[in-house]
């Protein structure tokens, strides 16, 4: 059983009230922190090696160093809470269950940032969440963590709540700070970046919710300390939102170098693959990312273990292999339809497309639209092609990654599954009939 | 005062112009417009679980925006329902991890015993079908979310069953989460 920094509390009884947080060890890193220089802080998230925990992977510590300061310019830090990634559900589970976690890193994070306002954009389907963060943001106002002079330290802070109304793109940080400034959410042409131009046209840091969480253990043990822990540049400990065809789904806090056979098979973790079946394949990393067959996900091209960090698992490049992300992990058995699959997640990208860009707003209409027919035997082989061909002009064609999230898994389900793909053309009576599904690229244990 | 949409000009209850008085301090006073996404959240409950022009008519005069600016967001986001809607709206998770659970079969099972069909009515104007997309629950799907409360794991008759009593249970409109005495009970965090 490997450490948890993030969880380790999360079944103490009343953790999200201040008083039960705080017994436990909360709000000792926002005392550290205003001890320190917001320089200091700044240089711990650093050298923690800490990397972007909502998908990119982005090193928190760099870019907050990033951030523009321009004299008597406001700056800000927006939490992106706006987990909408297919596969994904890691900080909603944090927020609702550990409230005080996130506003204590949002205190340390505004502090290293110089904000003296921040928000946490929260997806409007979480209003129930927003209501347990209001309520413990009180708390912490009333316990003089949050306002006027945060413990007599000159440095003040005001905290808010923000909900979405309903958009997956709001999770790209310049959509998301157009919606939180009341419009649509069309995500920005970069540059300039937020870093220089953000919320309000200000200087603003967008962080994950587990990123923002993740900097309260950092400063608690030391950026070095905290280093120590996983494998490589895969530093600290990670959230995995396991789901799918999967024993026990639900949320692992993994240190990172977890091997994917024993997360995926061992009882301390997801305990095999439901009703006693053969697991098919997996997306790793929220829906955005490429697909893997069974063999390609448990073993790298080169025979090796692949284990739960940023390098292993994108070991092989999109050729074999895939990525982190958010650590959405969506494990599918024997008998899951790998063309219904794509075409479902097609279907997703088609309805979230913002519609700004031309070849994003028309190209997941193509696929969702192709892909339905493949799926419901009216395909030809010339189908197959044209899809990977829209998918590939979507792809680097775009102003946000929307374009690649809804690109990626439909050029990787043709790469690994093109037979299945095929099947479907070939046997489209077969195909079609309720519960069909085609075996010929199975890997049996 | 309860809050009406007929033909008579909607108005805010007095707790939700209070919550809209507070929410307007989170921002820089010249940046009233980001109060737009939440204001339309206390529209949508205040007015029957949908946002009717007029009531979009509302929220701009409140906000001193352009009609116009309040139109174009609430058609560009998914939670905003403009048509009426039954007492309750069941929205149906279909997304990959929700459909590799029965999320399919969720959705023919609510349709054959509400009579209502997705993007629809039922004919005693109890429940309104509404497939969204992802949840961020998907660890415990299929799911459906009904106003700021989920439903999980309903892959199980039970669970459906014991959903749909209590939603029908829910005799009186459920408390508004800013008037003063908090969530109800039914619709509280699970």
């Amino acid at each position: 059983m490997g450490r948890k920094l993030l969880t380790e509390h999360v079944n103490v009884e009343g953790i999200e009230t201040f008083a039960v947080y705080r017994k436990h060890g909360g709000y000792r890193a926002v005392e550290k922190a205003l001890k320190m220089t917001p320089e200091e802080v700044v240089e711990e998230v650093k050298k923690s090696g800490l990397r972007g925990r909502g998908g990119a992977g982005f090193p928190t510590g760099m870019k907050w160093s990033f951030l523009a300061k321009p004299e008597g310019v406001p700056r800000y830090l927006v939490c992106n809470a706006d987990e909408s990634e297919p596969g994904t559900f890691k900080d909603r589970y944090l927020m609702s269950k550990l409230p005080h976690l996130l506003i204590e890193g949002m205190i340390a994070g505004s502090y290293a940032l110089g904000a003296r306002t921040s928000y946490i954009y929260i997806r409007g389907e979480l209003l129930y969440v927003l209501r347990i963060l209001e309520k413990a943001i009180a708390e912490a106002y009333a316990a003089g963590f949050l306002g006027e002079n945060i413990l007599g330290s000159g440095y003040s802070l005001d905290l808010h709540v923000h909900p979405g109304g309903g958009a997956y793109i709001c999770g790209e940080e310049t959509a998301l700070l157009e919606s939180l400034e009341g419009k649509r959410g069309n995500p920005r042409n970069k540059p300039p970046f937020p870093a220089v131009q953000g919320l309000y046209a200000r200087p603003t840091v967008v962080n994950n919710v587990e990123s923002i969480a993740t900097v309260v253990p950092i400063l608690n043990m030391g950026g070095d300390e905290y280093a120590k822990i996983g494998v490589g540049r895969s530093t600290g400990t990670k959230l995995f939102s396991a789901c799918g065809h999967l024993n026990k789904p639900g949320i692992y806090e993994l240190e990172l170098g977890v091997p994917v056979e024993e997360f995926i098979y061992s009882d301390e973790y997801c305990g095999g693959i439901w009703k006693g079946r053969e697991l098919k394949a997996v997306v790793a990393g929220g829906s955005s990312v490429p697909i893997l067959p069974k063999e390609l996900i448990l073993k790298t091209a080169a025979g090796e273990p692949r284990l739960m960090t940023y390098e292993s698992l994108s070991d092989g490049g999109f050729v074999t292999g895939t990525m982190l992300g958010s650590g959405g992990f969506i494990a599918m058995d024997e008998t899951t339809c790998i063309v219904k699959n794509t075409w479902n997640f097609s279907r997703f990208y088609h309805h979230e497309s913002c519609g700004q860009c031309s070849p994003c707003r028309e190209g997941t209409g193509w696929l969702e639209k192709v892909l339905h027919r493949l799926e419901h035997g009216h395909g030809s082989m010339h189908d197959i092609d044209l899809i990977v061909s829209v998918a590939k002009q979507i792809e680097g064609n775009t102003i946000c990654p929307l374009g690649e999230a809804a690109a990626w898994p439909v050029a990787a389900a043709v790469r690994h599954f093109r037979d299945e793909f095929e099947w479907h053309v070939t046997h489209p009576k077969e195909a079609t009939q309720p519960g069909a599904v085609y075996r010929g690229n199975l890997v049996m244990a | 005062m309860e809050p009406t949409t007929t033909a008579a000009k909607p108005q805010f209850s007095p707790a939700a112009q209070a919550e809209i008085k507070r929410l307007l301090t989170h921002y820089p006073d010249d940046r009233k417009k980001s109060t737009l996404l939440p204001v339309l959240h206390i529209a949508q409950a205040e007015f029957g679980g949908w946002v009717s022009p007029e009531v979009q008519d509302l929220v701009a005069e409140t906000l001193g925006l352009r009609p116009i600016e309040v139109y174009e967001v609430s058609t560009f986001y998914t939670m905003f329902n403009l048509k009426p809607v039954g007492k309750h709206v069941l929205e149906i998770c279909r997304t990959g991890p929700c459909m590799l659970r029965g999320s399919d079969e969720l959705t023919a099972h609510l349709e054959r015993i509400t009579g209502a069909k997705v993007g629809g009515n039922s004919p005693d104007g109890l429940f309104t079908l509404k497939e969204v997309e992802c949840l961020a629950a998907c660890g415990f799907a299929p799911v459906v979310q009904v106003r700021e409360k989920y439903y999980e794991s309903l892959d199980t008759e039970e669970n459906v069953n014991a959903m749909l009593n209590e939603l029908k249970s829910l005799v009186h409109r459920p408390i508004l989460p800013w008037e003063e005495n908090g969530l109800p009970t039914s619709l509280q965090n699970n």
